[in-house]
């Protein structure tokens, strides 16, 4: 099987607090996942679960403190990012902080082009900037000259999208893209991630706290919670017949648009996400419905149930 | 010119800047002085302000008013001097540690921390004594120079650092711009308010630092300044014998460059507030 | 049914901005007429910048330059009296606030007080309200309360900055709940919190207003958890109300083309189906499309709608709507 990502056991520890006072926070631990040609993967869990240390780590921008990235079955070592930037491209969680406010949003453009010497002349760079927002559904008369807060946030995301299309990355790291974005233009965003993959054969890493969408447009999911992905596989498996109690949990706290389908059961919410980290067993212990005495001490397995990864000792075997 | 055409709007910055102006025709005027300023007793001593003699002379046989233009040219001098290089020096030291971090930020920022723990102005004062006899008017501007950017570089380089944390540095990065075009770019947009506020209250101190060391009697006295003319006119008594014009026109002077240096600052730093920047190019 | 408790006319609320010369005048609020009643949660969905937090602080009475209240009236109904708000000096709208109305704001750091302890931010409020009360005695009806709402006791020794997103939201919640207000007007309290933080935040306010049996005006662009919650819902779109129904009837049967796409752009479990957003972008409220502010974006457009806006009419049981295409849309008069 052709793997365009993959990372072998990513773990990255970050000590906080005063000399005194120190505590060490396994924002990843022993990540493993891969992610295919032409495919949407999507990474899960509520903030302050790891995801966008998983995405800094794949991009570069942290440094993992053991644990492998290869990209096209090449290893990433610190002082050769090959894949970096021109295969791998990416987009933020905040529209309005994606682009310096400052600065005209085209400006990235022709940098980018320059930089990466896509075009030979400024006519040739408009040409090829016109076509990738033509692919996200906008053009270059309607954004030449403006700066970002002249654009919505649904627009901004697009427009992002379309630079980091510019040097026809093979694979997008998103990381929470609509989080920040109307719920009613979150779909024209996530729409264009199925587009781009079908069209383009991109591949996506969807960060999301939202299963709704990450069920409508990813092909395989990752549910991370405090570091450890504790079910993984096909979209379909996870989010329709969900067997890790978290997983059941996130799923159940989608609101559904349908008044008759009101949430009635009460749930129990983290006091701080550090007393969580530093679990000794399983991170879910002090929240899962099903909680047995194991759980508190010893870390789960991973197991696999009927093609799915789920971490967790209710399916361990005696 | 449309931005000075915004500016204008701002009665505070038309205002400065008409007085500005009229203090840089003075030093213009400089040009047609019909009196070398160093010599003594060119004209009749201590007249009261006359048709001839607009401000009146003083004790040393000078026309007042053509003293004065020299001073205010050698005072803008030397705060020109000393605002620039040492905004030069904050801007270079601020990015530098901001964005490099690690050890080179750690040697920068002790650098500045100790100029910024020690006493200033003893220091300034003990370096002028040392240096008296070769004091002229750039030795002092950058004397003074020297000790004004420790404060900014801190201050630019902590934006710096919170600069480094918003998304669109790693736009910029992904985008392939290197460390240096990045800083260019990205980060000095946000660092210019900053840089010209404090280059015209960095001007300001300047003045106001020659001042301080001119009426200790630390520069060369020769040079007519604002300071040295106050000099001068205090140690010649001109208070006492009521000779008003003499001890008058410097400080006059003085209240004027520094009102128009604070609101020309306060109102171009209002200009160039990122926030409302945001607002003016905005719908 | 309940009684009306917070109503407005026609209510106008613009920004008057001076750009550099030039006169700009943002229509964030535009001819809105409401009937919130007693013990009921009233939702208020858009998009993002359509003008629901400007409307939130027009009914909170929090009108400040750039915002001017250019027509219409606001009445709260005090102690079975309707009154007009504008009307009411300085002093006694601080009476009323947090005691008859509390307001939070979006993003709500801004209530906290970052450099005190939570516990103080608590006594401070009861302070300005209720007088003669202990320190012991403030801190004990703080903890009493914060209990009552299910959230840990020990946040109150912590500052804002100690907490996350999620934690800061609900004790702005419980702090605005604290003085037991008839209304509670909260402006996105869900948003930008994930999906489980969100369920806790919308768990707090379900309780709140059970116990409190008051009303509460809540703004959300999510639709989930509109449905999730509110008892009624107003659609509001570029400054005007567009539709409004229970929660049934605008999930069950959304009669504005704009409503129905918000509904139907929800992604739902077991459905991959194709979804499509609101096509367009939002109008500037600066430069509004001439007739239906929603014409150029809509699929239905007839000729009228490019030249009258509609008139909000109210349908058979209380279901308003503002379209030319709906019922006898052209009855009600156009503004
Ligand atoms: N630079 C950092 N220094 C210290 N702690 C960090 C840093 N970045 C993230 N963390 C911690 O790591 C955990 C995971 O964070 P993050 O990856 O941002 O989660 P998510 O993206 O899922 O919300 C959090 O507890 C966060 O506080
Ligand atoms: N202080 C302000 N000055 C000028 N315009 C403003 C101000 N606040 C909001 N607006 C404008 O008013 C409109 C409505 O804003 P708002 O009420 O915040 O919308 P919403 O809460 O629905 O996102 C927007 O177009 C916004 O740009
Ligand atoms: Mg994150
Ligand atoms: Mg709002």
């Amino acid at each position: 099987m052709e793997k365009l990502l993959e990372l072998d056991r990513l773990t990255k520890v970050f000590t906080l607090g005063s000399v005194i006072s120190r505590v060490r926070i396994t924002a990843t631990d022993s990540v493993s996942f891969y992610i295919k040609p032409a495919e949407i993967f999507a990474l899960a869990g509520e903030s302050g679960c790891g995801k966008t240390t998983v995405a800094r780590m794949i991009l570069g921008f942290e440094e993992p403190t053991s644990g492998a990235i290869f990209y096209n079955g090449k290893k990433g070592t610190k002082n050769e990012k090959v894949w970096f930037t021109e295969g791998i491209q990416a987009i933020f969680q905040d529209p309005f902080g994606t682009f310096n406010p400052l600065r005209t949003v085209d400006r990235y453009f022709f940098e980018t082009v320059q930089n990466y010497k896509l075009a030979g002349s400024k006519e040739e760079a408009i040409r090829l900037i016109d076509e990738k927002l033509r692919a996200v559904g906008l053009s270059y008369e309607e954004f030449s000259g403006k700066y970002p807060n002249e654009f919505s946030g649904g627009q901004l995301q697009r427009i992002s999208i379309a630079r980091a299309l510019l040097t026809n990355p093979t694979l997008l790291i998103a990381d929470e893209p609509v989080s920040m974005v109307d719920a009613s233009l979150r779909m024209s965003i996530v729409n264009l991630f199925k587009k781009l993959k079908e069209e383009l054969g991109v591949s996506v890493l969807y960060i999301t706290h939202d299963l709704a969408t990450a069920y409508y447009v990813s092909d395989r999911i990752a549910i991370m919670f405090r570091g450890n992905i504790v079910e993984m596989g096909p979209v379909e498996k996870v989010l329709m017949e969900p067997k890790h109690p978290y997983t059941k949990l996130l799923r159940e706290s989608i609101p559904e648009a349908d008044p008759n389908k009101r949430w009635d059961t009460v749930i129990t919410l983290a006091d701080t996400e550090y007393e969580e980290y530093l679990r000794a067993g399983c991170k879910f212990a002090g929240r899962c419905p099903d909680v047995m005495d194991r759980c508190k001490d010893e870390v789960p397995p991973d197991i696999y149930v009927d093609g799915v990864l789920v971490k967790c000792h209710k399916y361990a075997g005696e | 010119m449309k931005v000075l055409r915004d500016l204008f709007r701002d009665y505070r910055f038309a205002l400065s800047f008409c007085v500005l102006c009229l203090l840089l025709v003075l030093a213009v005027l400089t040009i047609f002085s019909p009196y070398d300023p160093t010599l003594w007793g060119v004209v009749p001593r201590d007249l009261k302000p006359s048709r001839e003699y607009l401000l009146g002379t003083n004790s040393k046989g000078q026309d007042v008013f053509w003293q004065a233009t020299f001073a205010v040219r050698n005072s803008l001098v030397i705060s020109v001097i000393a605002g620039t290089v040492s905004r030069v020096i904050a801007v270079l030291v601020g990015m530098v540690a901001g964005y490099k971090g690690r050890l080179t930020d750690r040697v920068l920022m002790f650098v500045s921390d100790s100029l910024l723990v020690i006493p200033l102005f003893l220091i300034i004062v003990m370096l002028a004594m040392l240096i008296r006899d070769k004091m002229n008017l750039v030795t002092l501007g950058l004397l003074l120079a020297f000790f004004g950017w420790a404060w900014d570089a801190r201050v630019i380089r902590s934006q710096i650092l919170s600069l480094r944390e918003r998304e669109f540095t790693q736009t910029a990065i992904l985008s392939g711009t290197g460390t240096l075009r990045l800083v260019l770019n990205e980060y000095m947009p946000f660092a210019t308010p900053l840089v010209f506020s404090t280059l015209i209250n960095n001007m300001s101190w300047a003045i106001g630092m020659e001042m301080t060391l001119a009426v200790l009697g630390l520069v060369n006295l020769d040079i007519p300044t604002l300071g040295t003319m106050l000099q001068w006119a205090i140690s010649y008594q001109a208070m006492l014998l009521g000779y008003w014009w003499w001890i008058a026109t410097p400080v006059v002077l003085a209240v004027f460059l520094f009102v128009a240096l604070y609101w020309l600052s306060v109102s171009i730093s209002e200009y160039l507030d990122p926030r409302t920047r945001i607002q003016r190019v905005g719908v | 049914m309940n009684q009306t408790i917070l109503r407005t006319e026609k209510l106008k609320a613009f920004y008057v901005l001076d750009v550099l010369g030039t006169r700009k005048v943002v229509k964030a609020v535009n001819e809105v007429d409401l009937e919130i009643r007693e013990n009921e949660i009233y939702g208020i969905a858009g998009e993002s910048g359509c003008g629901k937090t400007t409307l939130l602080k027009t009914l909170y009475a929090a009108i400040e330059p750039p915002l001017r209240l250019i027509g219409g009236k606001v009445y709260y109904r005090v102690n079975g009296e309707e009154v007009e708000v504008s009307s009411l000096s300085r002093e006694e709208k601080r009476k009323l606030r947090w005691e008859y109305v509390s307001y939070v704001p979006q993003g709500s750091m801004s209530v906290l007080n970052p450099v005190i302890r939570l516990k103080e931010t608590f006594r401070d409020f009861l302070d300005s309200h209720v007088s003669g009360k202990t320190k012991d005695e403030a801190f004990a009806i703080a903890r009493e309360h914060i209990a009552a709402l299910g959230l840990p006791q020990k946040i109150l020794d912590a500052y804002p900055h100690q907490l996350s997103g999620g934690m800061r939201q609900r004790v702005t919640i419980a702090l605005a709940a604290l003085l037991k207000p008839r209304i509670i007007i909260a402006d996105e309290p869900t948003t930008a919190l994930d999906v489980v933080v969100q369920r806790g935040v919308v768990q707090l306010l379900k309780d709140i207003q059970q116990n409190l049996r008051n009303t509460i005006v809540l703004v959300t662009h999510d639709m989930g958890v509109q449905a999730n919650i509110a008892d009624r819902i107003g659609i509001m779109y570029a400054g005007k109300m567009v539709e409004e129904a229970t929660t049934e009837g605008i999930f069950g049967d959304p009669l504005h083309p704009y409503t129905r796409y918000l509904i139907n752009s929800l992604p739902r479990f077991g459905d991959k189906t194709t979804r499509e957003s609101v096509p367009g972008s939002p109008p500037s409220l600066i430069n509004l499309p001439s007739g239906c502010p929603f014409h150029p974006r809509c699929p239905y457009a007839l000729e009228i709608c490019k030249e009258q806006m509609p008139g909000f009419v109210k349908l058979d049981n209380n279901h308003k709507v503002a379209c030319w295409l709906v019922g006898e849309g052209g009855n009600g008069k156009a503004s």
